[in-house]
């Protein structure tokens, strides 16, 4: 039964699914590489931003494209905020109270959003919405082709910030060498604050491109939360370019193993790559030693 | 002796409860407690006193929880075997993925995820095979009776669950003054040292993750015959994997009694969230996640630290040291 | 749990039981004396957590229900003493469930309306079962629900076999109507309970209905792209897809279904999770046009329901089978009430068992309950119409003529 007519849009599907995957997994892997933190808030803040954009549209009308700016700025604003005042003052040191403090975030934020937007999924619906670009092989929505190229965009926007610039400089400084950077006069908790303010920028962007062709409620982050750490190992923590590339392979496994073993037990494609890959080569793809 | 001293007192002052809190509400509540401080000092086993810290703790209550509804349906085990052998099983997949995963030298974050992984591995198998009921769960019949370990009366629960938790403390305060768990310690303190000494990390980790992951089956099994059912995401979900980590942390990371105070704790916790906010969907759970942050911020060492540094001293020292950063 | 209607203090309350006599005493005499004491119902559900939407539309429902019989002046029988909610959250989980209901316990509730999910209902059931509470099961659709004897739970709506049962010889009467188009199905199902119970029933039963399961696709929940499902449709070209999967999934389905340009002869879903929600057709006009659904659905035609349903939408809400279903077993629970004239549990259990119930909006028959079941309950066949819900089949309750096939775009 398995066709090349199905086995190439299959591809395709996948590698436009994993540039979204990949979109959410760049602030992870930022937040990662720079701080060491598992955050548990990521899905949370994902949640916040697609929120954000969805109200933008509701009450604005304004298109989630042109919601971009605003999404970023605010995500890292809040971002910027919350590593600055609320989780860097209560790591103490220890890595166990830092992933603490992120679930109890990520609680607070799911749980508001439930009780001042409702428990409902809320979808937009975009001129664009159902419009596909015929690749031949496949019809490709036109949101997904978007978020595919916005997703190669992000990636380069951060390699370029993370090599030719002072801030990037101190953040690579600062995560290979904490009292080092610390010595030579870096602000560490300006940085720190910046890095995980990027991260959540980074969200501000994901949340755009993924709400014209998904849907929000106050759950949504979960759908995303793993599968963005995945990808993250996968790549390599704190580096951009393995995200994406992680991003991609784990889009195509998810769709391939979906189409060889059920839908259902498919996503095992995507568990077992993580272990393999945190077994056999826990740098990553493209990381550094850790 | 005096930890043994206070093992004691905790289980005498609670072992007349039953008799005296006439209130069922209560006794669920304590029992429930007692099952998640239960659960806590398994994952404390392995995190508190190894440094390992599982996110994936689910993957052996879930292991323990099928295998005993599993064996009690489709061969019609008694219970109580059944608890048993649940405890063999996740120690059993505790040696497999502890053997896989240590052998790799994989620490920190990295043993976190992978443990996370694997739960995730088995909550999509639990998902698919008919002889786990794949998606629709298992259904444990109801015979109320102690031989099939479903009792009468809400105290039959809790005093089971009782003498677990004591075991448990008991086992906990041994393992403190033992040989075994100056190694384990030694590896969580710094494992290239701890070799240097003639520790073997390896084993030592790999033992103290058969003995969590057997307690955390045990723990599972106890789940069925409370609540008679089973599914992969009640099993294998994150949500028990957080709970069972959240209990230790909260209450004071590698301490005997750190789960069970982490465990009332957190429960009252919650409690106090759905009495204030109950008809506010979602208000509840916010103060819920409000207090776990702030708990964070002023109790860095858990509610265990609590005994060793002041609570007033330690806001102060905060505070000061906030100033001068500022 | 809510304490903020009734006003008494946290410590009253966690004396429990306690406190009603105390009240007693110590409260107000003169008040309570030319007042009927209200009658506590405990109203169950998951309003948090990922089960969290539907469970506050059960809750809308059991208490604008609660507001309309107050209003009318309570249970006559009792001289109008006046209904109570006491709200309690399950949190989308059993063994929170089970706990809430040990507090509803020491509340005084007289009976317990609930909690949705199936899971949720198994635990809630058992532990009200120890306490002897009435315990009206709102949804709750899997059929141990009520096959494990216990003689507190009484489920208004039809259970999982009913439903299947149902959809299949309806599917089968309408293919037959139009001429039998449809030889080929594929079902896309959900991978917890309700889906996965639901294609084990299908695939056992189409066969020697005539019809050929192409193939049946589990998927997880959430699952995030459609896109290889859909794929797999086309290349089968089923004539007949049937999807049984919650909101979220049901939504993305159809939407990448249009965007693919696949078109099987006919959607028909059982217990879609959109398939028969106004805000799925209010949402995606386009993409539900035709969509069947053999789903909880009330009587199009009786008054009570159309009034209900403006109120709810004037609240801004769409008018949901959790709503009305809520509304009924509330209302079931109250007729039980007035019979029994008593906040006395056995005295309810008894009056709910010997309930012959039927002036419900719901298209059953009269209520009459077997083993727990509500053997008068049945589901219907909708079908989105012109940007409505209409209801299609059987015929006593049809508002619509079904269009089977749905013409070709």
């Amino acid at each position: 039964m398995l066709e090349i007519s199905i086995l190439l849009p299959a591809i395709l599907n996948g590698l436009t699914t994993g540039a979204i995957y990949a979109l959410i997994a760049l602030g992870l892997t930022l937040i990662y590489g720079v701080l060491h933190i598992i955050n548990f808030a990521h899905g949370s803040l994902l949640m916040l931003a697609l929120y954000g954009v969805f109200f933008l549209h509701a009450a604005f009308g304004i298109d989630p494209y042109l919601a971009l700016p605003v999404a970023a700025v605010a995500l890292f604003a809040v971002g910027y905020g919350l590593q600055r005042f609320v989780i860097g003052r209560a790591s103490h040191g220890k890595d166990e109270n830092i992933l603490l403090v992120t679930l109890g975030l990520s609680v607070v934020i799911e749980n508001l959003a439930l009780y001042f937007w409702r428990s409902d999924t809320r979808t937009i619906e975009t001129p664009y919405s159902f419009e596909v670009l015929d690749f031949g092989i496949a019809f490709i929505s036109v949101p997904k082709v978007v978020a595919f190229i916005g997703a190669l965009v992000v990636a380069g926007l951060l390699w370029l910030l993370m090599t030719r610039t002072d801030l990037g400089r101190a953040i690579r400084a600062l995560a290979k060498e904490r009292q080092g950077a610390r010595l030579i006069g870096i602000n560490v908790d300006h940085i720190f604050a910046m890095s995980f303010g990027i991260g959540c920028a980074c969200l501000g962007v994901a949340a755009c491109l993924l709400l014209p062709s998904f849907y929000v409620s106050p759950q949504v982050g979960h759908a995303f939360v793993l599968v963005a750490f995945t990808v993250v190992v996968l790549g390599g923590m704190g580096s951009f370019v393995g995200a994406l590339i992680g991003g991609l392979i784990i889009g195509v496994t998810e769709s391939l193993g979906g189409l060889f073993l059920g839908e259902s037990l498919g996503q095992l494609g995507i568990f077992l790559i993580f272990i393999i890959v945190l077994l056999f080569r826990p740098t990553g793809l493209l990381g550094q030693r850790a | 002796m005096r930890n043994l001293a206070a093992i004691l007192i905790f289980t005498v002052v609670l072992l007349p409860l039953p008799l005296l809190v006439k209130s069922d509400f209560w006794i669920t509540w304590l029992t429930l407690a007692l099952f998640y401080a239960y659960l806590g000092q398994a994952w404390n086993l392995l995190g508190g006193y190894g440094g390992q810290f599982s996110f994936g703790h689910a993957l052996f209550f879930g292991t323990g929880a099928y295998c005993t509804a599993v064996l009690q349906i489709h061969l019609g085990l008694n219970a109580w075997a059944g608890f048993a052998l649940a405890a063999v099983a996740a120690g059993a997949v505790g040696a497999g993925t502890g053997w896989l995963v240590f052998r790799y030298g994989l620490r920190g974050s990295y043993f976190a995820l992978v443990t996370l992984a694997f739960a995730e591995v088995f909550r999509i198998l639990a998902n698919t095979f008919a002889f786990t009921g794949a998606g629709v769960g298992l259904l444990v019949p109801l015979q109320p009776g102690i031989e099939q370990m479903q009792f009468a009366s809400k105290a039959g629960f809790f005093w089971l669950l009782l003498v677990l938790v004591m075991l448990a403390l008991l086992f906990t305060w041994r393992l403190e003054n033992s040989r075994f768990g100056a190694r384990l310690m030694a590896v969580r303190e710094n494992e290239d040292a701890a070799r240097a000494l003639g520790v073997d990390p390896f084993s030592t980790k790999l033992t103290a993750i058969v003995a969590s992951g057997a307690i955390a089956g045990s723990a599972g099994a106890i789940y069925v015959q409370l609540f008679l059912y089973i599914d992969p995401n009640i099993a294998f979900g994150p949500g028990m994997s957080v709970e069972a980590l959240l209990v230790p942390i909260i209450g004071g990371l590698g301490t005997i009694f750190g789960p069970v105070l982490g465990a009332f704790a957190l429960h009252a916790i919650a409690e106090i969230g759905r009495m204030t906010f109950g008809e506010a969907p979602g208000l509840n759970l916010v103060l819920y996640g409000l207090l776990l942050v702030a708990m964070v911020l002023f109790l860095p060492n858990g509610l265990f630290g609590l005994g060793k540094v002041s609570f007033g001293r330690n806001i102060l020292r905060r505070l000061f040291k906030r100033g001068a950063h500022a | 749990m809510s304490i903020r209607k009734f006003p008494v203090s946290r410590r009253h309350f966690l004396a429990g039981t306690a406190a009603t006599a105390a009240a007693g005493i110590t409260g107000f005499p003169a008040i309570v004396k030319a007042q009927r004491a209200p009658i506590k119902v405990g109203i169950l559900h998951p309003v948090t957590g990922p089960l969290a939407p539907s469970g506050q539309q059960c809750r809308l429902g059991a208490k604008l229900a609660i507001d309309t019989i107050n209003a009318n002046g309570g249970i006559a029988s009792m001289g109008g003493a006046k209904l109570e909610a006491i709200y309690a959250d399950a949190q989308s989980k059993p063994d929170v469930g089970a706990a809430e209901v040990e507090k509803l316990n020491e509340a005084g509730v007289s009976a317990i309306i609930g909690p949705f999910a199936s899971g949720i209902a198994l635990a809630t059931t058992q532990a009200a079962a120890k306490h002897g509470i009435p315990h009206v099961v709102d949804v709750g659709v899997v059929d141990q629900v009520v096959t494990r004897g216990l003689t507190n739970t009484f489920r208004f709506g039809p259970g999982l076999s009913k439903i299947v049962d149902s959809a299949i010889s309806n599917l089968v009467a309408l293919n037959t109507q139009a001429g039998k188009p449809a030889k080929t199905v594929m079902i896309v199902h959900e991978e917890s309970a309700f889906g996965a119970g639901m294609a084990q029933t299908l695939n056992a039963k189409l066969p020697s209905m005539g019809f050929e399961v192409l193939e049946t696709i589990a998927h997880a929940n959430p699952t995030r792209d459609f896109n290889n499902i859909v794929l797999k449709i086309k290349g089968r070209n089923p004539d007949l897809l049937i999807p049984s999967n919650y909101y979220n999934e049901f939504v993305l389905l159809a939407r990448t279904l249009r965007q693919q340009k696949v078109r099987p002869k006919a959607i028909y879903s059982i217990l879609g999770g959109a398939a028969s929600q106004y805000r799925f057709v209010q949402e995606f006009p386009d993409a539900a046009e035709f969509i069947m659904d053999c789903n909880h659905w009330f009587d199009p035609r009786n008054p009570v329901a159309l009034e209900l349903k403006k109120k709810v939408e004037a609240e801004k809400q769409f008018f949901s089978y959790e709503v009305f279903l809520n509304h009924e077993c509330v209302r079931l629970l109250a007729d039980a009430i007035e019979r029994a004239a008593s906040t006395d549990r056995a005295a309810i259990n008894h009056a709910l068992a010997s309930s012959g119930w039927s002036n419900h909006f719901m298209p059953y028959g009269p209520t009459k309950f077997v083993n727990g079941q509500n053997e008068g309950a049945a589901p219907v066949n909708t079908q989105i119409l012109n940007k409505d819900i209409k209801v299609i089949f059987p015929k006593d309750f049809a508002n619509a003529k079904p269009v089977f096939p749905a013409p070709k775009a």
